[in-house]
């Protein structure tokens, strides 16, 4: 909200710099978000007659205009094309200074002097408009010569843009800005003139108003005035709101506008002459009526809208004929607009339910200044004075104007207004301050809420312009945020809490922190890919599944909640791989989702209005996905990468078996399970990823190997899943150990970890079994391959003889046998 | 009387068909592809025959050699599948790899340095400050429904304050029902059902997560981003407990020349409410660009929970009192690192990963 310093002047006496206001202003949570100067650097332009308008040889985009501003005919080079012989604009003669310094000099071009410039509204920080050139008689009646600061009636003004908060509809206006600050400073608060109606005739019959729908119109006020006569504002009404940023229409719509902006309160001017029965009502809208609003689009009233809570209700305005003229409080439409014929004015002040006009404003996809006020909620009491403000304003240029005795005034419902109870401890309970009743009372009362002591408690009655003050003990919030704010936060003391329970963090997150820095220590960089992917990568690796699907997303290819990481890394490897930084290890712990319907578990929880609605919702799993795209890197360095980090996670025995079971975004005869040994549980797979994936997700990788691991956190995380090996230390043998090689023949169908299992398991003196090396050639019988183990034994009470490593040999070749493993 | 040319035209289209099911490879496929449809096939010669007809009598032998044509490219097409699909296989086989025999101890391991989230380390050292100061961590679910992100923080359906969040809505149970959470205050509401239901207050924690806007990302803004949000459940617990915990972090994190200040602001689940502003960490409060030349940036928001909140939860507001205060992460990781353009974050490039440790 663009609010002027000279316009809040008219309410409190403010002698403080644009700066120093500015402070107590965010103090009091009206946050400026900027200063504009206006009319400064304007002292030196002219007002100038357009005299002359020529083409200038070879230029199609600029013309040279001769105009007069006082001292005879200048030559200027102009681009705008919005004028006409005869028009007064705004002249900055050679030697001038603009707003912001640019500095005016005599140019060439185009073998053409030009002296000066002709300015647009923009150029000279008078509002947003630079469609062209400010004509000067749109707005006043010129005179060639005359400053343009004393032809405007301008004074150099500083605006303060000002960011209101949803729950303040009462700061969202001058008035209302105003009052803060008289209370904050401790001044009086002043009240602008207001107009009386007129004794005599009276407002009804000759006019009438009704309200339909009592629940969502908290009333209607219909004022007539007579004897309009629609022209332009005087001119300190149009500067009034350009700088508000409103642009100035006519003296009837002006003044509706700055009333708005001036005390918050919208209202509509009808012309009564095309106004059936000069009746107006506020009803329901009926479902298959339609209205076309002022901005030209034809809209279906009174039918349902998407979302929670939404059921179609719109309020309307209708004539006597039942004939809709406008969405109550939103926007009018054509047929009754003010227009330069118009004489008698049916004036509509009104109270909405915000509500109502949210959902309809929503729904509409129609916002307007009205709308964005009535939503969050006018005071209830404001309607009959700015009727008068208005005649008050419009009377500046309609001296002649009458206002009809006794308007219109209709009640429906409005809002409850609470009597709020503070107890003796509530300030200090919720601040940590105690505060006199005194200081309390002055904050209250300056913000015109009513305050009575009764023994020690004080009971305050907002004012009806404070809708957001709410009953009971959050009422008591409400109105303790408001003491606090106005004794400024600044001033309210600061105290760190201490408590005896502990903080930190669960075995959960712990894990998560280590094997995070397992993997970076491992060389992978962490990375962040979507959350949200195509249905082309879901249906790679998941066809035909349901999927998790976002209504309304920014992109098409980003509507689906991914159900593996792998895409989103392989992807991201694959424009690595393009900048030439492809030789990499990328790592991401992330969320995956899968659909209630695709999963044996749904999540329930409570959603829908009210929260009475048992709701599926996805599951949400938590994985850890590396992908590895080093130069050699392949699903034998991902099963490295694994071994490694399995070791430093403390697994005690997870098996990599090669079951073609995994994922389709792995490759089919490159990937294994990884499977905890003792409870058989799957913890994730490892190998490579999908050729054919690769070649769609990373082109350019050309047939590069990418491995891959994507471990499931939720089973890693579970001990009774995830074995971990026993935390009692075993101190080794101080004897020396045997050690000897055996290899094996052993069918394709035995997995070499299997065959070490078995033999570890075989006797008490095998300390350890480990694979090093792996032999497949022509020799062996098909469907085999010679495995070869590095076998130590070793016994804590002796040195072993010969006999019994032999025994133990024997034992170890009993137990290969027993799996159909053959001593080469 | 001449024979018509198509006399033999089912025996011939029988030995194509023989001759598509003959073809064993890829390659002999391409080969024999110009003889069995192509233009030295029996057909182009069939078709070039039909000249040589009346009009009528040409346009029946053309449908009829059309249809022959049809079957025949229909049978290569299927054999071209089937070929495909064992090459494929063959490939994939001849490419088998058993995991289990990978030799761990003999695989190469190129020497090569990792290195962290930027996010993801600057949420381990947020959530480090706060557990130093008493808090525990929490975790909650990226989808939630509008109860916990909205309703139950006093943001009823339709109201106009559903509008201060872009928010995705999942296609899921009736429309706006689910969503991906627009901030991590759902955690808030699962912590204190969840203490209401075991007896458990007092709570004392802190929320890290990932939460969702839609919003174009821009050098400021992400669509994704991450958030940290702190909960303070308790006895007597006042806004000076709030504005110390605030100010004790700042300095702790920041550093101990930056102090923070209090604003007032609105937020549907606290009342009072508090826009956070720390000193400014470029000019140090001297007064910049980057703060408008007022010495302090913006960085959260923070209040006492709403009465309303305590309600929807089930928790007595004359017993407990506490306090929330929420920001995002990115915003320090950007202020922190003076990252230009916050889309850096998300575009995995080495060059930028590999800048920090
Ligand atoms: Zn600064």
């Amino acid at each position: 909200m663009r609010i002027s310093l000279s316009w809040l002047r008219e309410f409190v006496e403010l002698d403080e710099s644009a700066e120093e206001l500015r402070l107590v202003l965010d103090d009091l949570g009206l946050v400026v978000e900027g200063i504009e100067h206006v009319g400064e650097g304007l002292g030196d332009v002219i007002v100038a007659r357009i005299d002359e308008i020529r083409a200038i040889e070879g230029a199609d985009r600029v013309r040279l205009v001769v105009v007069d501003a006082g001292n005879g005919p200048l030559e200027i080079v102009c681009g705008a094309t919005n004028f006409a012989l005869g028009n007064h604009v705004p002249l900055a003669p050679v030697g001038a200074i603009l707003p912001g310094g640019f500095v005016i000099a005599e140019r060439k071009m185009r073998g053409v002097t030009s002296n000066g410039m002709l300015c647009s509204s923009r150029e000279l920080g008078l509002s947003d408009d630079h469609a062209g050139l400010m004509i000067l008689d749109d707005l006043i009646t010129p005179r060639v010569g005359q400053g343009l600061l004393e032809a405007l009636s301008l004074t150099p003004d500083i605006v303060f843009d000002i960011s209101v908060e949803g729950n303040r509809p009462d700061a969202w206006s001058v008035a209302g800005v105003a009052r803060d600050l008289a209370t904050r400073l401790g001044r009086p608060l002043s009240s602008p003139p207001l107009a009386q109606p007129d004794a005599g005739e009276s407002s009804s019959p000759f006019a009438s108003a009704g309200i339909d729908a009592p629940d969502l119109c908290g009333r209607l006020t219909v004022s007539v005035l007579r004897g309009v006569k629609v022209g332009p504002s005087p001119s300190w009404i149009a500067q009034r709101l350009q700088t508000a940023g409103m642009r100035p229409i006519s003296n009837v719509v002006d003044a509706s506008n700055l009333v708005m902006l001036e005390l918050g309160q919208p209202t509509h001017p009808y012309d009564a002459s095309s106004v059936a029965g000069r009746t107006l009502r506020a009803r329901r809208a009926r479902s298959g009526e339609v209205l076309t609003t002022l901005d030209g689009v034809q809209r279906e009233l009174a039918k349902a809208g998407r979302g929670l809570g939404d059921t179609g209700e719109d309020c309307v305005i209708v004539d006597g004929d039942d004939r809709v003229l406008g969405l109550a409080g939103i926007m009018g439409g054509a047929s009754s607009e003010i227009n330069d014929a118009t004489t008698d004015v049916l004036l509509e002040a009104a109270f909405f339910d915000p509500m109502t006009i949210a959902r309809s404003s929503k729904r509409h996809s129609l916002r307007s200044e009205a709308s964005n006020r009535f939503e969050r909620g006018v005071d209830p009491q404001l309607a009959l004075r700015a009727a008068a403000r208005f005649v008050e304003i419009l009377r500046e240029s309609v001296p002649s104007l009458q206002w009809m005795a006794d308007p219109l005034d209709v009640w429906g419902e409005t809002p409850h207004v609470p009597t709020v109870v503070l107890r003796p401890s509530d300030v200090e309970r919720a601040l940590g301050i105690s505060l006199s009743h005194a200081e309390v009372s002055r904050i209250l009362e300056g913000l015109g809420f009513a305050t009575r002591l009764d023994r020690d408690q004080i009971s305050v009655v907002p004012p009806s312009a404070r809708l957001d003050i709410r009953s009971g003990a959050a009422g008591r919030a409400d109105v303790i945020e408001e003491i606090a704010r106005l004794y400024s936060y600044r001033r309210l003391p600061r105290r760190t809490p201490s408590w005896p329970e502990p903080g930190g963090l669960t075995d959960r997150q712990k894990l998560r922190r280590h094997v995070r820095d397992v993997i970076v220590d491992l060389g992978a960089f962490e990375a962040w890919t979507p959350t949200l992917g195509s249905d082309a990568d879901f249906d790679f690796v998941h066809p035909g599944t349901e999927r998790v699907r976002v209504t309304n997303p920014l992109a098409s290819d980003e509507s689906v909640l991914r159900a593996t990481m792998i895409p989103g890394l392989a992807r991201a490897w694959g424009r690595n791989v393009e900048r030439g930084t492809g030789d990499v290890v990328l790592g991401e712990i992330g969320m995956v989702f899968s659909h209630p319907l695709a999963t044996e578990n749904p999540r329930t929880t409570k959603g829908g209005a009210g929260g009475l609605v048992a709701l599926q919702l996805p599951v949400e799993t938590e994985h850890l996905t590396v992908v590895l795209g080093r130069d050699d890197d392949d699903a034998t360095t991902a099963v490295a990468f694994w071994a490694v980090l399995a070791d430093r996670l403390g697994l005690a025995d997870v098996v990599v078996r090669s079951d073609e079971s995994a994922p389709r975004a792995f490759h089919p005869t490159r990937s294994a399970s990884l499977v905890d040994r003792a409870s058989g549980a799957t913890l994730g797979h490892v190998g490579e990823i999908d050729d054919q994936l690769l070649g769609q997700l990373a082109p350019s990788a050309n047939a590069r190997r990418l491995g891959v691991i994507d471990v499931d956190l939720d089973v890693l995380c579970d001990p009774s899943l995830a074995t971990r090996v026993s935390h009692l230390a075993e101190v080794p043998s101080r004897y020396p150990s045997a050690v000897i090689d055996l290899a094996f023949v052993t069918p394709s169908s035995v997995h070499a970890q299997d065959l070490a299992f078995a033999l570890r398991s075989t006797s008490e003196l095998v300390e350890d079994v480990e694979l090093f090396d792996v032999y497949l050639d022509a020799s062996l019988p098909a469907g085999t391959r010679s495995l070869a183990f590095n076998i130590r034994f070793s016994s804590d009470e002796r040195t072993l003889s010969e006999g019994e490593v032999v025994g133990a040999r024997e034992a170890l070749i009993a137990t290969g046998a027993t799996l159909g493993a053959v001593l080469r | 009387m001449t024979t018509s040319p198509l006399a033999n035209l089912a025996t011939q289209t029988t030995e194509l068909l023989a001759a598509v099911h003959a073809l064993s490879t890829f390659e002999a496929l391409r080969e024999a592809e110009p003889f069995i449809t192509g233009k030295r096939s029996i057909l182009s010669t069939l078709q070039k025959s039909l000249g040589g007809l009346e009009p009528e009598a040409r346009r029946a032998a053309g449908a009829q050699l059309q249809e022959a044509r049809r079957t025949v490219e229909a049978a290569l097409e299927i054999r071209r599948s089937e070929l495909a699909l064992a090459a494929r296989a063959e490939l994939l086989e001849s490419d088998r790899l058993d995991l289990g025999d990978v030799v761990v101890s003999a695989v190469r391991w190129p020497a090569s340095v990792g290195h962290p989230s930027l996010v993801a380390s600057t949420q381990r050292e947020l959530e480090d400050v706060f557990i130093a100061m008493g808090f525990t961590v929490s975790d909650g679910p990226e989808v939630e429904s509008d109860w916990y992100n909205f309703e139950a923080l006093n943001i009823p359906p339709a109201h106009p304050a559903r509008g201060m969040w872009d928010t995705f809505y999942v296609e899921m149970g009736e429309p706006e029902t689910v969503v991906l959470r627009t901030h991590t205050s759902p955690t808030q509401i699962h912590l204190m059902e969840g203490a209401v239901e075991n007896g458990s207050l007092p709570i004392h924690s802190v929320m890290p997560g990932r939460c969702y806007r839609r919003d174009t990302p821009d050098a400021r803004h992400l669509a994704t981003f991450h958030q940290i949000e702190g909960l303070v459940v308790d006895r007597g617990i006042t806004f000076a407990d709030l504005a110390g915990v605030i100010e004790t972090f700042t300095r702790k994190y920041f550093g101990p020349d930056i102090s923070s200040r209090l604003r007032p602001a609105f937020f549907p689940f606290t009342e009072p409410s508090a826009e956070f502003e720390i000193t400014c960490t470029i000019c140090r409060g001297e007064g910049c660009r980057t703060c408008s030349h007022t010495g302090w940036i913006e960085l959260g928001g923070c209040g006492m929970l709403d009465p309303a909140v305590f309600e929807a939860v089930g928790i007595d507001g004359d017993e407990w009192s506490g306090f929330a205060f929420g920001f995002g992460i990115e915003r320090c990781v950007q202020m922190r690192h003076q990252i230009a353009d916050m889309r850096a974050l998300i575009e995995n490039d080495v060059r930028f990963l590999r800048q920090f440790s």
